[in-house]
């Protein structure tokens, strides 16, 4: 629905500002903490400015897919819970949150961070399965980059359960493998608000927003490599407008990727 | 006797052609146009849409042109309630002072007492279906129709009435211009062949009663299906007089198409 | 390394396109279309009134879309019902479809889009959104274009048009957009896979050029339903 505060944001980006003074490139404050949940093989909590999530990874045994046979799995599920907006109802995931979980998903799958051929335990019969779960405690807008940021922060410390002499897991205390990852992929979040493309949306900027494209990009070597897309929104982009927004995104990813990798020290 | 609103009718004269990206200097004044396709430079009317001057169709339908003011007559699509069409409708529901009714529209339209008796009535001692019961069919005029589209009907023209007994086609209301046809010929000409009584309403719904009721809605299918034809209006005649004249009797073999 | 990829098709080649509308007879508007082997049917009802209440919107119509794929639609049997990945493409498609309907003329009414996959052969999606948008014109919904949607990628590092089945699992990268061609903007887009900025410009310039000639289609679909070759008589039973 539109609301004053709507028709307020988009008379205030018209003018070349945005409403909390950030400039057009920047992103809010981010606050990440890795391995806050012992109960999970890896977690972190991120506040990317009032949005607040927590992912936690937990590693189950399964089978592995007939056509990778000697390769482990990966799931990510974001939960909206409803203590986290008075938008979010309690239920199965929304549209919202399922786009978001697969997005989150697609970066992580594409830019090939975790090495699922390290993950077999019997050929065809026993692989490990990465869940990634993230629960959303607020949103502020961008709950796709701040989950994002969130899921490899937990990946990157995660480890791996031990197993008992029934080749059953150990869940009760800290394995001694690292969860093998090879690259730290991040998802950024552009918006466009009339003719202005934005970096970070806040919750109100997302309702006044146009359009929104998420780029996923990855480090390989010296090359930035761009790992997945997901255009948003009821408007369209010009082709100059998502060229703009990839560019921006290669600078603001490698920005993200070294806090995260601050955090992690 | 003219039972209905007649629109103004514009003479037929197209044929299917390839729509080119730049409007031709000598285009015939009505086409088949697709949403998106250049009508020209002006100004849009009903169905077109401007953009930096020039204007587009907004539908699949036939465009014509009026001194710079394009518009386009969409070949399909629900009815949207406009101001003074007249139209069928069914008694839905019965409310303290009014009538809800049913006008094939994704909006309902409401009847109010005073629109539709001229007496004094007291409300506490008169039960409203004396006037119009559930399941009734009637002929009336939109009075108003506000922008949130609360459409408000009123009985005081004096075609508007109950429709008692025949039975209702419903038809693409787009489609309502052809079965009228210009300065009603097309609908006068199936009554008069027919001995018909016919109603169209603006909203896709057509009451027929007569004898050769099924002939009658024979052909007004037709014109539906045809309706972007060339020279409808005695192509139709000729297939009513054939029916008519067939066996001596005419057969009235057709299902009725949406008894509503 | 030859030039032609697994069924034939040179780099930046379509696969065979047929496009039917109105083949649905209780549907508003309906429309079949098909690319190489993916076939999808879309049907549009509306605009209506919208059940339940609280979906409706008080100034402008809701487009409510259902993307599902058959259970038979592909090698391995789908399960019926929705999944996570119908739902993300429903959100998607809708998008990808807002910018053209003039929403606002029906207020409180609710535009029903049903797409349903009977042949999946890669590219679903796009196939799903080229029949939605000559449905919704059938349906007589006012639009100000028609919407079009194709693939493009990477297939042993060579940027092909067009993704199909084979190609798509052993492909490297998967690009679908949906294109809004009188305002030259892309409406939907989405990417998996690894590229450089360099080369997505590449891709998705190739994918746009596909959409120019799936668009002369399906205007060609609609202008047909409305050629008559030959005057149909009503029989009458003796």
């Amino acid at each position: 629905m539109i609301s004053i505060d709507t028709e307020l944001i988009k008379e205030i980006v018209g003018t070349g500002k945005r409403i909390d003074n950030r400039g057009f490139d920047e992103y809010r404050e981010i606050k990440i903490e890795p391995n806050i949940i012992s109960s999970a093989e890896g977690s972190a909590r991120v506040k990317l400015g009032n949005t607040e999530v927590v992912a936690g990874i937990k590693m189950e045994i399964s089978e592995p897919y007939p056509d990778t046979p000697k390769e482990g799995t990966m799931m990510v599920t974001t939960e909206f819970v409803p203590l986290a907006s008075p938008e979010f109802e309690p239920g199965p995931p929304d549209e919202n949150s399922v786009e978001a979980a697969r997005v989150v998903d697609r970066a992580i799958r594409e830019s090939k961070a975790i090495a699922f051929e390290k993950l077999c335990i019997k050929e065809g019969e026993k692989s490990w399965t990465v869940c990634i779960d993230i629960d959303v405690l607020n949103d502020d807008g961008n709950l796709i980059d701040a989950s994002g940021i969130a899921a490899i922060t937990a990946l990157l410390n995660t480890k791996m359960p031990d197993l008992d002499e029934n080749e059953k897991p150990i869940y009760s205390k800290k394995g001694s493998k690292s969860l093998p990852i090879k690259e730290i992929p991040v998802s950024t979040t552009f918006v466009k608000i009339g003719d202005k493309i934005m970096a970070d949306p806040s919750l109100s900027e997302k309702e006044a927003m146009d359009a929104r494209l998420t780029v996923g990009t990855v480090k390989k070597g010296d090359n930035i490599v761009l790992c997945s897309m997901q255009k948003g929104g009821s408007v369209g982009f010009t082709e100059e407008e998502i060229y703009q927004i990839i560019e921006q995104a290669e600078k603001k990813g490698e920005e993200l990727r070294a806090k995260i990798k601050k955090a992690l020290v | 006797m003219s039972d209905e609103f007649v629109m103004e009718e514009k003479e037929e004269e197209s044929k299917k052609e390839a729509v080119p990206e730049t409007v031709p200097e000598e285009a015939p004044k009505r086409r088949l146009v697709i949403p998106g396709d250049l009508l020209g430079s002006g100004i849009a009317g009903h169905g077109a849409y401007e953009e930096n001057g020039k204007v587009y169709s907004k539908f699949i339908g036939l465009a014509e042109e009026k001194n710079s003011l394009f518009f386009v007559i969409p070949l399909s699509g629900i009815y949207n309630p406009k101001r003074g069409d007249g139209v069928i409708g069914k008694i839905e529901e019965i409310s303290f002072s009014k009538w809800i009714v049913d006008i094939n529209s994704p909006y309902q339209a409401v009847l109010p007492l005073n629109e539709a008796v001229d007496e004094f009535i007291d409300l506490t001692k008169t039960d409203l279906t004396r006037y119009f019961d559930y399941g009734d069919i009637i002929f009336a005029e939109i009075s108003t129709v506000t922008k949130t589209k609360n459409v408000q009907l009123s009985m005081k023209n004096r075609k508007c009435r109950k429709l008692r007994g025949g039975r209702l086609i419903k038809v693409t209301p787009a489609k309502v211009p052809r079965i009228i046809g210009k300065a009603g010929s097309m609908v006068e000409m199936i009554k008069e062949l027919t001995g018909t009584q016919i109603v169209v309403g603006q909203n896709g719904i057509v009451w027929v009663k007569g004898e050769n009721e099924g002939i009658a809605t024979e052909a007004i299918l037709l014109i539906e299906q045809r309706s972007h034809v060339h020279g409808l209006t005695d192509q139709i005649k000729e297939i009513l007089e054939k029916k008519l004249s067939h066996t001596g009797k005419p057969k009235d073999n057709i299902e009725n198409k949406e008894v509503i | 390394m030859t030039d032609k990829r697994i069924d034939g098709r040179k780099p930046d080649e379509l696969r065979k396109i047929e496009a039917r509308v109105g083949v649905l007879e209780k549907a508003d508007g309906s429309a079949f279309f098909r690319l190489g082997n993916t076939m999808a049917i879309a049907g549009v009802y509306g605009p209506r009134k919208v059940f339940p209440r609280h979906d409706e919107e008080a100034e402008r119509a809701v487009l409510r879309t259902k993307y599902n794929m058959a259970p038979f639609s592909t090698e391995t049997r789908s399960r019926p019902g929705t999944n996570r990945r119908s739902t993300e493409i429903s959100l998607v498609i809708r998008e990808a479809l807002t910018p053209v309907i003039f929403l606002n003329e029906f207020p409180k009414t609710a535009i029903d889009l049903h797409i349903e996959v009977l042949q999946a052969d890669a590219s679903t999606r796009c196939v799903a959104i080229n029949a939605a948008s000559l449905a919704l014109a059938d349906a007589g919904v006012p639009m100000r274009d028609l919407i079009v949607s194709c693939s493009a990628g990477k297939i042993g590092g060579k940027l092909v048009l067009d993704i199909a089945g084979k190609e798509d699992t052993e492909g490297e990268l998967d690009l679908p957009i949906a294109y809004y061609p009188k305002k030259k903007e892309i409406t939907l887009l989405q990417m998996d896979g690894l590229t450089n900025k360099k080369e997505v410009k590449e891709i998705i310039s190739l994918a746009i050029k596909g959409c120019e000639q799936i668009y002369k289609k399906q205007q060609e679909a609609l202008r047909d339903k409305y050629k008559l070759e030959e005057v149909p008589e009503i029989k009458t039973k003796e």
